[in-house]
């Protein structure tokens, strides 16, 4: 299986090619929907991920819910 | 009292509208820096806010904190205002909002982008050019600026219908530090939605804001961070109160020389000197 490296939440990761972001987010066990997505500081809105295609070195954010002030 | 029809069907003083919403109290809280879950559900129902403050973290998989929370939050009935903490630049500010508006469902946005790691002082350059922005993609902008006159009026031109300048830097407890330039804002701007929004330690630091006429405001430390939250919270309930009467009631002219409460004619023992 081919791998690409992108970094997910400023980790480096390796993650097989040619995946969507669904397919990402399946790959990486995201089950609950409350998160959200962004790609190289650019917010991905849940309607774009199936079109949202990762591409090697992409920095990926993923964020959900916390406290704030 | 004799209440006339009119008295009587007069709007109480409490009720305000921000963002499209009808509220009932002026005080918006923090979701932060509690002890535990039950400290800030506590404090949060004892202050009688209806507006909580949250934000977005990196999450990853499996990990179930956001979604706890998130549940816990939702079980307040409570509405959410969202904050882009930590963003130091529009650019991250703006991703930040666009992600928030997702995961919490409204278009409602604390804009926070921080220009100085020693005060948190906001960045006005990054904050006006995030604010055209987001204004322009339909979010209600609730901007964390400072007390400056200037961009308070920048910030109204690129569309804002709220401000929220600082009574002091986050977190210092330190209060209202210029009450004379908060108070400018409110002369220049008497129909715009003023909230304070940090420093505020004590509910009298509260209460000196809403007597200024100020509508509302923001804090999380001083409640999170007292011995007793959940009395604080009932506190800072009370103090919001008294300084909305006190505004809607007026407050009388101060005068510099003493003037006796009791009336001198009838005195016992009084003379003419």
């Amino acid at each position: 299986m081919t791998t690409i490296t992108v970094q997910i939440n400023d980790e480096i990761t390796a993650v097989p090619a040619s995946l969507s972001l669904t397919d990402l987010l399946i790959h990486l066990r995201y089950q609950e929907h409350n998160f959200a997505v962004a790609i190289n500081e650019a917010f991905v809105p849940r309607s774009q991920y199936e079109k949202t295609s990762i591409q090697t070195d992409d920095r990926i954010e993923i964020v959900a819910p916390m406290q704030g002030g | 009292m004799n209440l006339t029809p009119e008295h009587a069907q007069k709007p109480s003083p409490m009720s305000w509208t921000v963002g499209g919403k009808t509220l009932n109290s002026r005080l918006l809280i923090g979701s932060a820096l509690y002890s535990s879950p039950q400290a800030m559900q506590g404090a949060i129902k004892a202050s009688g806010a209806e507006i909580v403050t949250v934000s977005l973290r990196r999450q990853s998989a499996g990990d179930q904190a956001g979604k706890t929370f998130w549940d816990m939050i939702k079980s307040l009935n409570c509405h959410v205002l969202p904050n882009t903490a930590g963003c130091h630049s529009a650019k991250e500010a703006i991703t930040t909002a666009q992600m928030a508006r997702e995961v919490f469902e409204t278009n409602w946005i604390k804009l926070e982008v921080i220009g100085d790691q020693y005060n948190l002082q906001p960045d006005p350059f990054e904050l006006l050019k995030a604010t055209e922005f987001l204004v322009n993609e339909g979010f209600e902008v609730f901007p964390y600026t400072t007390d400056d006159l200037v961009l308070a009026q920048r910030l109204v031109d690129a569309g804002c219908n709220i401000l929220m300048p600082w009574g002091s830097p986050i977190g210092s407890g330190k209060g209202l530090m210029n009450p004379y330039n908060l108070n400018a804002i409110r002369q220049r701007f008497p129909d715009l939605t003023l909230i304070v929004d940090a420093g505020i330690g004590k509910p009298s630091h509260a209460v000196q804001a809403l007597e200024m006429g100020y509508d509302g405001i923001l804090l999380n430390s001083a409640v999170a961070l007292s011995p007793n939250p959940i009395t604080m919270g009932k506190a800072f309930k009370s103090a919001v109160e008294a300084g909305v009467y006190a505004f809607d009631a007026g407050t009388m002219q101060e005068r510099d020389l003493a003037s006796p409460s009791t009336p001198v004619l009838g005195t016992p023992f009084w003379h003419q000197n």
